[in-house]
């Protein structure tokens, strides 16, 4: 595999091969000296068209301790449409040497655009309303550690499905590895064509959390009211939001996750943000191993990650 | 197989264009499929004759043998680009893509810079075509001041400069407001005018970048609903009837809006409707890896729709086909999908593209693309010598077809100023030979004359 732009192109074997090297490699971060020397020589071009601090300093870290150099390169979004194109910058990066490319930008598919301009690794860090699969991988992740297993876990994924990069890549990647996935969202904020998915669609989230052993809270813009498609914020959080009073209905052991960054009180009230079923500080450092986990098989290191050098 | 003419007698080369022309073995479309061979005498930029008999003397002699004789195709929606974008296409190089496509005439849409919203403007689209002089160039004129869709453009005062005026439309926007539509119907037919409608709800589509459905769910695109098209389409059919004017619907590309048009000529509508090459070829899982080639409005849709939009182009409840012809420069489509123009060139590969998905499928003998690709828009664009049958006494604007070879599209060899084609490298069949407008080759041996 050369890039990693939607969770739909890994088959079952790469996404295992990739959880498992993540779960390796989250040993070194334990571990008083955090770097391997994998990477080092390798160039990663951190791309941001879109500000997102915490996704970058993720790759940033992940590229860090593997040994590459990493490059942060940030274009501002209005200035991409008017002026400095892709293509320009794809070639600038050409010139600089970058073997991989972590691009996060808000054109769906811009991704797929810069893979033909650029020799090296191209790695979605999230794109428009497309995919984010570095996060499906951490929140796969996530949810084998607490739970021990993937296979047949009913995950209830819950918001805006529509424009939710989050909910596409995390419904391939869960139905690759046998995950029973259900998603829960008022129908405007389904997709037309939402049945052609592989997985369950609801619009009742009560009647669907007793079957639930993963809840994924996704986040929800106050501005999509404006364009109609909820009444009001309030109404939205009463019939989708989870607080405390719906966490119960959950079984025992089910765990509630969240992409980040979180509308408390919105989509997700503050005491089950903070409760021990709560996964979301986990996710940012199992972001960390599985961008390691990704970039360490991407790139190909010539050192071995695991089992050798500094061990 | 080499098509090669040559001048019987040294005559022509003294002095001006040769006046007497002759096509041997030509095959002319007829009823039931049937292809007539017979020798065409064009003289003073009319048929003189077609028959059996040999060249006048002094004839230029053009070997027909194997080519199938058209009328000269007329297209009613094409984007010159000219005044405003020459960057993109001028009335010169569109004019020169559309002859070597096999087109006498085209209509020139409105939607330039300065829109030709005025008599000042259409006349200067139609003076520009004249003087490049590769086919007739009709000016479309919008039907709203500056396209904004608020206020009637003068369509009066265009319908009598001297571009003559019969279509307008604010293309590339809808005429969505309701009112406005009904009397911009009722208004031009004082003129015998129609107006063109790019059917598209604009709320329905706000930010929409391709076909709503499967593929832009799973690919995180915002959706253009066929509805958003339907919609416009129903409402215009009811108005059309309600007043009783002549309405014309720009690029059907849905099986919902074929089935309203077919109900509405059921009732006796005056409408009529176009399908451009692309919608009967491509479909919306092109777009999987995000090539701007393939952005269009409206976008390319479903295996469904293509299928019915045949259909309607078979049956005539699609009454022609229309290039839909909008160039672009290279970095205009060599961005994300999002910031992608819209459009794609045609002019060079639509007459390919009909013979691949009509003729070679069955569908459409050569009788009907000579009728959906050159009388039945020349008809709906009120043209008095164009798209007329091709017997003596006609102009002699027609097209020499080689069905025969197919070759693989290289936008490298476009007459167009732009190569925005969503066929790079895909296998079409058949070239055109040669194009006459009024007796004058525009195009022989497959190059500009
Ligand atoms: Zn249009």
């Amino acid at each position: 595999m050369l890039h990693l732009i939607s969770a739909a192109d890994l088959s079952h074997s790469d996404a295992v091969l990739i959880l498992d090297t993540a779960e390796e490699l989250a040993q070194v971060g334990d571990r008083s000296v955090k770097k391997l020397p994998t990477l080092r020589g390798r160039t990663v071009v951190n791309l941001f068209f879109e500000d997102s601090t915490r996704t970058r300093i993720s790759f940033e870290a992940a590229a860090k301790r593997l040994s590459a150099d990493v490059l942060n390169f940030a274009v501002k979004g209005s200035s991409v449409s008017k002026g400095e194109s892709l293509k320009d910058t794809a070639l600038t990066l050409e010139a600089m040497g970058a073997d991989g490319v972590v691009i996060r930008h808000n054109a769906s598919g811009a991704p797929y655009r810069l893979a033909e301009w650029v020799r090296g690794s191209v790695i979605n860090a999230g794109d428009g309303t497309h995919e984010h699969p570095t996060q499906a991988l951490l929140d796969a992740f996530t949810m084998r550690r607490r739970l021990g297993r993937l296979a047949d876990l009913r995950v209830t994924i819950v918001g805006d499905v529509l424009h939710s990069r989050v909910a596409r890549s995390n419904v391939a990647l869960l139905h690759t590895l046998g995950a029973q996935v259900t998603l829960v969202a008022p129908p405007t904020l389904l997709p037309v064509a939402v049945e052609t998915w592989p997985c369950e669609v609801a619009y009742d989230l009560d009647s669907a959390l007793p079957k639930s052993d993963v809840v994924m809270m996704l986040r929800v813009q106050r501005e999509r009211m404006q364009a109609a498609y909820f009444p009001s914020a309030r109404e939205y959080s009463r019939r989708y939001g989870l607080d405390a009073e719906r966490m119960a209905r959950l079984p025992d052991d089910a765990i509630v996750m969240h992409p980040g960054p979180m509308n408390r009180g919105m989509e997700i009230a503050a005491e089950v943000a903070d409760s021990p079923r709560s996964t979301i500080v986990e996710q940012v450092a199992n972001g960390v191993s599985v961008r390691m986990a990704v970039l360490y098989l991407l790139l190909g290191g010539s050192e071995p990650a695991l089992g050798g050098g500094e061990r | 197989m080499t098509h090669t003419v040559t001048t019987e007698t040294g005559a022509a080369a003294g002095g001006g264009r040769p006046r007497r022309l002759h096509i041997a073995g030509a095959a002319l479309p007829g009823p039931g499929g049937a292809l007539r061979t017979a020798n065409i005498a064009v003289e003073d930029g009319r048929i003189a004759e077609v028959s059996d008999a040999g060249p006048a003397a002094g004839a230029v002699r053009v070997d027909g043998s194997g080519l199938i004789a058209l009328p000269g195709l007329v297209d009613l929606h094409t984007h010159l680009r000219e005044p405003g974008r020459e960057d993109a296409e001028t009335v010169a190089s569109g004019t020169r893509a559309a002859a070597r496509g096999g087109f006498t005439a085209v209509h020139a849409m409105a939607n330039t810079d300065p829109v030709a919203d005025t008599a000042g403007v259409v006349e200067q689209v139609w003076r520009l075509g004249q003087e490049a002089g590769h086919c007739d160039v009709w000016p479309v004129g919008a039907v709203t001041q500056g396209i904004a869709g608020s206020r009637l453009a003068e369509l009066g005062a265009m319908a009598d400069s001297k571009a003559r005026v019969r279509v307008f439309s604010d293309d590339g926007h809808c005429v969505s407001d309701a009112l406005l539509m009904r009397r911009a119907l009722e208004y031009v037919k004082a003129f015998d005018g129609v107006i063109a409608q790019h059917a598209q709800e604009p709320r329905l589509t706000e930010g929409a970048q391709m076909n709503e459905g499967a593929v832009s769910a799973r690919l995180g695109l915002a959706g253009w609903p066929a509805v958003a098209e339907e919609a416009i389409i129903a409402r215009d059919c009811l108005l059309a009837a309600h007043v009783g004017s002549r309405l014309h619907v720009c690029h059907v590309s849905t099986a919902g809006s074929v089935e309203i048009l077919r109900w509405a000529k059921s009732r006796g509508t005056q409408v009529t409707a176009e399908v451009t090459p692309h919608h009967l070829l491509l479909t919306d899982d092109l777009v999987q890896h995000y090539d701007p080639a393939y952005k269009v409005n409206p976008p390319l849709r479903t295996a469904e729709d293509v299928h019915a939009l045949r259909a309607g182009l078979a049956d005539g409840t699609i009454d022609c086909v229309a290039t839909d012809h909008a160039p672009h420069p290279v970095e205009a489509k060599e961005s994300e999908w999002s910031y992608a123009a819209m459009g794609m060139v045609g002019l060079e590969t639509a007459l390919s593209v009909v013979h691949l998905t009509m003729v070679e499928t069955g569908l459409l003998d050569w009788a009907g693309v000579a009728e959906r690709m050159s009388a039945a828009p020349a008809r709906i664009g009120r043209l008095a010598t164009q798209g007329r049958p091709l017997e003596p006494g006609e102009p002699a604007n027609l097209t020499l077809y080689d069905p025969a070879p197919r070759g693989r599209v290289d936008p490298r060899s476009f007459a167009s100023k732009s190569r925005n084609t969503p066929y790079l490298g895909i296998e079409l069949p058949g070239r055109v030979v040669a194009t006459l407008l009024r007796g004058r080759p525009t195009v022989l041996d497959g190059k500009l004359v």
